[in-house]
């Protein structure tokens, strides 16, 4: 831990100094998160709300069973899990940028940012080539007495409870929130994945070219990384809400 | 240039630790915790295919997750984020909003529950039943 070694009975409100002892720009930062964080928070608020107000929901064990070539395997929880730990891992690629920025270490910095930006990448074309499975997959729903064949999307939703027809169990139509919800709240983290991948790659041509260092601080490097972290908190909370629960 | 003064603004410059043992410490117990939750996704995805699932057992697994998830989430943005690291009253200006999240779930899930009672009652008209949707609903009705 990084232990500031502050004089007990600082006065930190009598002028002259930063009450927080930190820049305007990593306070805002913060604030900026915060406020980041109320917006996730009421969409997965707003998504919790409907969940309890029907009383069918798609069991995620089942829309998410798939794997990249494995076929028709029924892997629930596989692919997102491998989403998740790609995730984590570029955390802890950026968080060794700060500290390698702590240290004016150059070289250390672009190395760990080309990590983190590879990582940021990865985890988008998981992401894509997850949208394009549920949106292109072909699931029987039995509509109106015919069979009819559906993706899940945000019109469309083949997850409802099962039904017996001509001797067979098919699925009807589930609430039609569920494709809205998925798509809206996993699309919004995924725009601020890319964004955070467009501000990584910024920040490593600056350090590149030698900014930081002229400047005498890494500082630009935290806030990259304070919003690259959000990022991955975002996440750990929807993998809670769409994939766990 | 070893002084490195952040900005005028920081005081009092924060010793930043030489190694980075912390650093994957926190990403082994993350590590850990997703892997438990992914144990316990994959119990409750089995009581779901079991004959006779018991509710209130996924409901316990449930609780359990969103628990992990809060742990991880305080691992994140103490270390990861270094908030840890920060002022005391800053750190405050960050949490104490957040408390509102507590009202705010609570309220409107309850808000959910209800709707979904005067739905399956009509407004109190009728008394409840189980399943308001398509009525031949056998298995795969999880609430």
């Amino acid at each position: 831990m990084s232990t500031t070694a502050i004089p007990a009975g600082t006065k930190w409100w009598s002028g002259g100094k930063s009450p927080f002892n930190a820049s305007y720009g990593k306070v805002m930062m913060w604030y900026f998160l915060m406020s980041d964080a109320f917006t996730f928070g009421a969409f997965l608020i707003s998504y919790g709300t409907i969940r309890f107000s029907v009383n069918h929901w798609a069991d995620p064990n089942h829309v998410f069973n798939a794997f990249p070539f494995a076929g028709h395997a029924n892997l629930p929880l596989a692919f997102v899990s491998l989403m998740t730990f790609i995730l984590i891992f570029s955390s802890v690629t950026m968080v060794l940028a700060v500290h390698e920025g702590h240290k004016m270490n150059r070289k250390g910095v672009e190395k760990y940012m080309i990590l983190t930006i590879l990582g940021g990448i990865a985890f988008l074309s998981c992401q894509a080539w997850e949208w394009t499975h549920l949106i292109t997959g072909d699931h029987a729903v039995l509509v109106n007495g015919q069979i009819e064949h559906w993706g899940t999307t945000v019109t469309k939703n083949p997850w409802g409870p099962e039904v017996m027809h001509n001797g067979q169990l098919v699925a009807t139509p589930g609430p039609i929130a569920f494709g809205g919800y998925f798509f809206g709240i996993t699309g919004f983290h995924g725009f601020h994945v890319f964004s955070g991948v467009v501000i990584n790659i910024v920040m490593y041509i600056k350090t590149k070219l030698g900014h930081f260092d002229e400047r005498g601080h890494y500082e630009m490097i935290e806030k990259a990384g304070l919003y690259w972290h959000f990022v991955d908190l975002v996440w750990v909370f929807v993998f809670l809400c769409f994939y766990l629960i | 240039m070893s002084q490195h003064t952040i900005s005028p603004e920081i005081t009092f410059a924060p010793e930043h630790p030489s190694g980075t043992k912390k650093i994957w410490k926190t990403f082994w117990i993350l590590s850990i915790i997703t892997i438990i939750e992914l144990v316990i996704g994959l119990a409750i995805y089995n009581i779901h295919k079991g004959e006779h699932p018991s509710e209130s057992l996924v409901l316990f697994f449930k609780g359990m997750v969103c628990i992990l998830t809060l742990a991880k989430a305080y691992y994140i943005v103490s270390i990861f984020m270094h908030l840890g690291d920060e002022v005391r009253n800053f750190i405050m200006t960050i949490i104490v909003p957040l408390c509102l999240f507590i009202w705010f779930i609570v309220a409107f899930l309850w808000d959910g529950d209800s709707w979904k009672n005067l739905r399956n009652t009509d407004a109190g008209s009728r008394p409840a039943t189980e399943q308001a949707a398509p009525a031949a609903i056998e298995k795969g009705a999880k609430p």
